[in-house]
């Protein structure tokens, strides 16, 4: 079997794909994830892909056989914490990532101390209450973090119909704004997909560019 | 008063409470800028609207 580079062979590899202005950028990020189902567990590997090489998840559910359809977790981890479980599917990207995990109940006293010294986070909750409790706590506490949330990917088809909007000054929005009870077939690894990567796109886009 | 970049004319809604009712949202889901500023929840009764203030208002919908 072929050995995985050196971490410097390894960042000359991305340096070579990506220029190295930008993967200077982008692997000097600390980038959060608050939630690790459908959008969190994929924008994970899609940042670590990318050369992200602090990531910091949080998230206080275990993988259920019901999230499979649309998570970035294996039937072997059915049971597992998803902190754990995203974990190891970042190290299996990359062994050099650098992964600080949270396997609690984010709320407004935690959330600063967890997120603080991220640049970026990104908000991949299920609930909208949570969502708004998460944006509104960065917003009011955290005055230099910037927010990437999820709004809106459940059912098929209408891929175009998701977007990624600035809506404050530090808060960007992805997803078409409809709500998972009014579409038909809840949540589906598609869509749900599609949304993630529009996240993990601006994420990658405002490290380079400062906007999406 | 502005409302998501919109002219909606003299305040209509008196407080971030009442707009947020207005434009048939939940207190709990929603985040509120009054002029590039967030308005913590627990403000949003006790926070007046002005007829020159510019006002951002964003509902979350569940799924993720």
């Amino acid at each position: 079997m072929m050995s995985f580079p050196s971490i410097g062979e390894w960042d000359d590899i991305l340096s070579e794909r990506h220029t190295p202005r930008i993967h200077n950028i982008i692997k000097k990020a600390r980038i959060g994830i608050a939630g690790l189902g459908g959008l969190g567990s994929n924008i994970a590997s899609m940042l670590v892909r990318a050369g992200i090489s602090v990531m910091v998840i949080a998230d206080m559910d275990n993988v259920d056989a019901s999230n499979i359809n649309r998570q970035n977790y294996f039937a072997a981890h059915v049971g597992n914490a998803k902190t754990d479980a995203t974990e190891e599917m970042l190290k299996r990207i990359n062994p050099y990532v650098t992964v600080k995990k949270h396997h609690i109940r984010l709320d407004r006293d935690n959330i600063p101390s967890v997120f603080g010294n991220c640049e970026i986070i990104c908000e991949a909750f299920d609930r909208p209450s949570e969502k708004a409790m998460l944006i509104n706590t960065i917003m009011e506490k955290c005055p230099d973090v910037k927010v990437v949330a999820g709004s809106g990917m459940a059912g098929f088809g209408r891929s175009n119909g998701i977007t990624t909007k600035k809506i404050f000054d530090r808060l960007y929005i992805c997803g078409d704004g409809i709500d998972m009870e009014d579409a038909e077939g809840g949540l589906m690894a598609p869509r749900v997909n599609i949304c993630a990567a529009h996240m993990a796109n601006a994420v990658i886009s405002l490290l380079v560019n400062g906007d999406v | 008063m502005k409302v998501n970049g919109i002219d909606e004319g003299p305040a209509a809604a008196k407080t971030v409470s009442d707009l947020i009712r207005n434009s048939g949202l939940r207190e709990d889901r929603v985040a509120v800028e009054v002029n590039g500023n967030i308005v913590p929840r627990s403000d949003y009764s006790i926070t007046v609207l002005k007829d020159d203030d510019s006002v951002e208002i964003v509902g979350f919908v569940g799924g993720g």
